[in-house]
């Protein structure tokens, strides 16, 4: 018997392409923030392994910490999803790709880092610290809208959706009207079970919807980042191509993740109380702060994988990746590497999480991550004290959780207080 | 300790500014790193660690 087969009962860590198991794989029952086990039980015993996806390729697929610091850092890695053999997540995709505008999503250097320097100054670390205030402000006045409502309470619809969506808008630009039609487009582009027709239509709607935006920016600026696209465009730095596609990014980026950060780990801290009660009884805005990057690490949202394909031969983990071979990028089970984070399958709001892959690393780490944190910092610092007694007014069986979606978390959180 | 940036290689994360804000900053324009002092004082030298660690662009070197 060899290795392979040996390890195929768990169907983790399988090197062979024969035996490689089906990726995405599912989560365990009752265990709904955990990764499935055999990418967990990877980690650490079989870092770099191969999966079969959605076309029947093979894929590597990424698990352990330092393994993907390497890769992703790695120049002779790509992001060109128009590279023959890039494993995309679904047949939609696929078909859209060579259709797409340039962006950082889909260049290397230097494209990609021209692009980027495009998008990144209203993320910076002091720009966002001064939206701190703002930031404070809306989250009080949703929690005292939801107080002053009925319960139960969506927390999703009353907390976890508006204050990523409020800020986004306002960063970038975009008529806050505008967010649920958007939100449903995004949504169908992101499902497996939505036909690949369907899934092109959604992001030509989402294309379109941006490129609109920057024409009618460009006509009447104002102080906004569809606006600073806009005149890029002007300047024949871009096109409006280009222009839509970052536009596309950020804000599906901006809000859909932050959302999901929101409600999960509400979920999360209601089924571990003990946890609760560290937010609940402190107002020290470093407890929050150390909070949130350890439920950034233990949630680890973004769950599809990260695609990417190899430009050249890369010795890996005691593996060799080939050139043209795809390469899976599984960020939250790195999160889960014992080899970095002692006891990893415990939440520890007390640790000093650092290093973690919730944002990704490497060249296209997260841009709003920044942002990213004072919200989620603000939120869970603000609403386990205002709201001491909140908790699930629906059982973790009824939850439904989002197994399909690019980043994971919940359609509805029913709360009570 | 010395630090040397490289602000060719920067993404514009903004984790050095998080973990050692008086000795980087970020270019308005485009969030490129900008070193303030080339030499910390040593209480600053684990929070210039944990910023090289954190540099997702492999940006920052430290000497010493």
């Amino acid at each position: 018997m060899s290795s392979s087969q040996a390890q195929d009962a768990t169907g983790a860590g399988v090197t062979s392409t024969g035996d490689a198991p089906f990726f995405p794989m599912s989560r365990e029952p009752g265990c709904p923030f955990d990764p499935p086990p055999p990418l967990r039980e990877a980690a650490a015993s079989h870092p770099v392994s191969r999966v079969r996806i959605w076309n029947g390729s093979t894929p590597w697929i990424i698990t352990g910490h330092a393994e993907q610091r390497a890769l992703l850092s790695d120049p002779r890695v790509s992001v060109d999803d128009r590279r023959p053999g890039f494993p995309h997540w679904h047949a939609g995709m696929e078909q859209v790709a060579p259709r797409r505008a340039d962006s950082v999503f889909n260049t290397d250097p230097p494209e990609h880092t021209r692009f980027r320097r495009m998008m990144t100054a209203p993320f910076t670390f002091k720009r966002v610290s001064a939206m701190r205030a703002v930031i404070q402000e809306i989250t009080d006045d949703l929690i005292d809208q939801m107080l002053a409502g009925d319960r139960p309470a969506d927390l999703v619809e009353a907390i976890a959706l508006p204050l990523p969506t409020r800020m986004i808008c306002t960063i970038m630009g975009v008529p806050y009207e505008d967010h649920a039609a958007f939100s449903e487009q995004a949504a169908v582009g992101m499902k497996k079970d939505v036909d690949v027709l369907a899934q092109m239509a959604s992001f030509r709607w989402q294309h379109d919807y941006f490129a609109n935006l920057v024409k009618a920016r460009a006509a009447e600026p104002r102080d906004d980042v569809v606006s600073d696209l806009a005149q890029r465009v002007t300047a024949g730095e871009v096109a409006v191509e280009e222009a839509a596609a970052m536009g596309v990014g950020l804000f599906v980026a901006g809000h859909e993740t932050s959302a999901n950060m929101i409600a999960l780990a509400t979920l999360a801290l209601l089924e571990h109380p003990g946890q609760l009660a560290i937010l609940r009884e402190s107002d020290d805005p470093e407890v929050a702060a150390k909070a949130t990057e350890e439920l950034l690490r233990y949630l680890g949202i973004i769950h599809m994988a990260q695609r990417r394909i190899a430009k050249e031969d890369i010795e890996i983990g005691g593996q060799t990746i080939k050139a043209g071979e795809g390469i899976l990028i599984e960020l939250a089970s790195a999160n889960r590497d014992p080899r970095v984070f002692p006891e990893p399958n415990v939440l520890d709001l007390r640790r000093p999480t650092t290093g973690h892959h919730a944002f990704g690393f490497g060249l296209h780490q997260c841009i709003g991550q920044q942002l990213a944190r004072v919200e989620l910092q603000v939120v869970y610092g603000t609403l386990f004290r205002r709201v001491p007694t909140l908790n699930l007014a629906t059982t973790l069986d009824k939850i439904e959780f989002k197994h399909d979606g690019l980043a994971y978390g919940v359609y509805h959180l029913p709360v009570t207080w | 300790m010395k630090v040397t940036v490289d602000q060719d290689k920067c993404v514009s994360a903004g984790q050095c500014v998080a973990a050692a804000p008086d000795v980087f900053d970020q270019r308005d324009e485009d969030g490129v790193v900008v070193l303030v002092k080339t030499t910390p004082d040593a209480a600053e030298e684990d929070d210039v660690r944990q910023a090289a660690t954190a540099c997702p662009a492999l940006a920052i070197q430290v000497q010493g």
